[in-house]
């Protein structure tokens, strides 16, 4: 579960760069939602993930995962409530170190570290049979440098790495968006179905407008800052992209409407 | 070169090379690069000097000076994780402070050590001649350093220290705070710098509040013959190559030393500008072999 109330964030406070970024949302997932995210540039989904893992805190408002508070948790500390993935597939992985060891560090996501050995001997069969999920052969490469690796291969190894240690929520920030199509229908099928099987809370940013529709049990769409359009069950599943631009470009002119309005 | 010179460049390289693996710490797995070292090298020699001339144990000298160099990074660590000093600056910024308070820990600029035991009588008592002491010393010291480090690197907390130089966003995420990390890391890089400068200064019967200068530039360029010579695909490979690169560049100062080209020859005051051109080559090369390879 979690649960968001009247967040607001601005960037760069009282500078002439202020941006608006986060305009009071209020927002509830129930346990196992799965939740697509759309919204035009800048409309502020990445910042709302963001807002979430705590790579920043809000400016007011209050953020809950599972039973407690955790509005001023560090982001590290937040880390034993959530995974992420992010656009970029440099950015779930370390290069230098080896799949066994990427995945050793996040079996312990979240939890203590100590003296004993990183990557274990009875580690390494789990490893395994959590890699051959993937059908990429990575299970035969536990030795080598994730660095090696296509991104495409590198996101499918964040995905698996995501869900080792089940977290209270899975934030997807566009983590297919760097892919190419054939590999980014891979990783999203293999998201729909790590999703599924674990019953996990989900929230998935996306451009794709047929995606945000036929995955999950609930959209958002956000503009500006606020959040425009929240849609689940059957609403959504009748929903179509037409319905969705119509509601965009509404969204759009009427913002269109008032800039005329202030300019005429 | 004389064997005597070689076996007194080995010898060096060993001490040295306890340096290293500590430069190599913070500038290749902490990708921190960290001048701090210029400081805390002479730090350990007066903590070490001071101690044993007031009659601590030579042994629990080392550990003090460890200690003294661990706190000194972790104040450089400190600046740049809290205060969000650049970490250049932030390690500037200790190493001038560290030039005061050394000379205020030995209440002068050196400290001798005229007639007090160091870890080294214990060796000669063992009946190791003493001109194969340092050798023996440093030697042991060296391979407990490199082998404390290939182990400690290999824990679950090491793997930590490797992945925060890697990705600190991956680890980030994955709960690990790298402030702490950070702060860690660049305490026990100091550590082991100052324990080097503590050995340097018990072999050579001195500590010396200018003995640090040009640390960090011969500690890169052992780092980086290390890796060009010896590789470093593994972890335990990367540390014995820092270790060896620091024993071949030193070999190489004593083989310029020696040089005599007609009239011409180097002074050891000559040794920071070779050792400088040094590590610019070896910074500049790839740069240049890919444009090379490019055209
Ligand atoms: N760290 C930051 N500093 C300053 N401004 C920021 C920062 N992060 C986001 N912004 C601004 O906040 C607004 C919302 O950005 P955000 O990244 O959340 O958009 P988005 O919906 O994810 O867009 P996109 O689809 O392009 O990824 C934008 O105007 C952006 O410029
Ligand atoms: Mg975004």
């Amino acid at each position: 579960m979690i649960r968001l109330e009247h967040i607001v964030k601005y960037f760069h406070k009282g500078s002439v760069n202020e941006v608006f970024a986060l305009n009071d949302i209020t927002l509830r997932l129930a346990e196992g939602d799965f939740v697509t995210v759309i919204g035009s540039n800048g409309a502020g989904k990445s910042t709302l993930l963001n807002c979430i893992a705590g790579s920043f805190f809000p400016d007011s408002g209050k953020i809950f995962i599972g039973a407690g508070d955790v509005t001023r948790w560090p982001e590290y500390r937040r880390a034993a409530l959530i995974s992420r993935v992010f656009q970029n597939p440099l950015l779930g992985t370390c290069p230098s170190a080896t799949i066994e060891q990427n995945m050793a560090l996040a079996a312990l996501r979240g939890q203590k570290r100590g003296l004993g050995r990183g990557v274990k001997g009875s580690d390494r069969e789990r490893f395994r049979t959590e890699l051959r999920q993937l059908g990429l052969g990575l299970e035969d490469r536990l030795l080598d440098k994730v660095g090696l690796l296509s991104g495409g291969q590198r996101q499918a190894l964040t995905m698996l790495m995501a869900t080792m240690v089940k977290p209270e929520v899975l934030l997807l920030d566009e983590h297919i968006a760097a892919l190419d199509p054939k590999t980014a229908g891979h990783i999203l099928s293999l998201t729909e179905e790590i999703v599924a099987s674990r019953g996990l809370t989900t929230m998935m940013i996306t451009h794709n407008m047929k995606h945000a529709i036929s995955f999950g049990n609930r959209l958002l769409m956000l503009h500006q800052g606020r959040v425009l359009l929240d849609l689940c069950g059957s609403d959504k599943k009748t929903l179509t992209v037409k319905d969705l631009l119509e509601q965009f470009y509404l969204a759009q002119g009427e913002e269109l409407a008032m800039d005329s309005l202030l300019l005429g | 070169m004389t064997w005597y010179a070689a076996l007194g460049a080995v010898e060096q390289g060993l001490v040295y090379g306890i340096m290293v693996i500590g430069v190599y710490l913070t500038f290749r797995i902490l990708d921190f690069p960290d001048l701090t070292v210029d400081g805390s090298l002479p730090l350990g020699a007066a903590v070490s000097a001071v101690a044993i001339s007031s009659g601590v144990n030579p042994y629990l000298s080392l550990l003090l000076a460890l200690g003294g160099g661990f706190c000194a990074g972790m104040v450089t660590a400190f600046l740049n994780t809290k205060f969000k000093i650049l970490h250049l600056l932030a390690s500037i910024l200790t190493m001038i402070a560290l030039y005061s308070i050394n000379i205020r820990i030995m209440d002068g600029p050196n400290v001798a050590l005229l007639g007090s035991d160091t870890v080294f009588d214990a060796v000669t008592r063992l009946g190791v001649p003493s001109h194969f002491a340092g050798l023996v010393v440093f030697g042991l010291f060296a391979a407990l350093v490199v082998g404390g480090m290939v182990w400690f690197m290999g824990t679950e907390i090491g793997q930590a220290v490797l992945a925060t130089g890697d990705n600190p966003q991956m680890i980030t995420s994955q709960g690990v705070n790298i402030h702490v990390v950070i702060i860690f890391g660049v305490g026990l890089s100091n550590g082991l710098v100052a324990l080097s400068g503590a050995l340097i200064a018990q072999n050579q019967g001195a500590a010396d509040v200018g003995m640090g200068l040009g640390t960090i530039v011969a500690g890169l360029a052992s780092v980086i013959i290390g890796e060009t010579v010896f590789g470093c695909q593994t972890m335990a490979r990367a540390f014995i190559a820092a270790l060896l690169g620091s024993i071949v560049y030193r070999l190489a100062i004593a083989l310029a030393l020696g040089l005599e080209l007609g009239g011409f020859r180097f002074n050891p005051s000559d040794l920071n500008l070779i050792t400088a051109l040094l590590v610019i080559v070896a910074l500049i090369t790839p740069n240049l072999k890919r444009r090379l390879l490019a055209r």
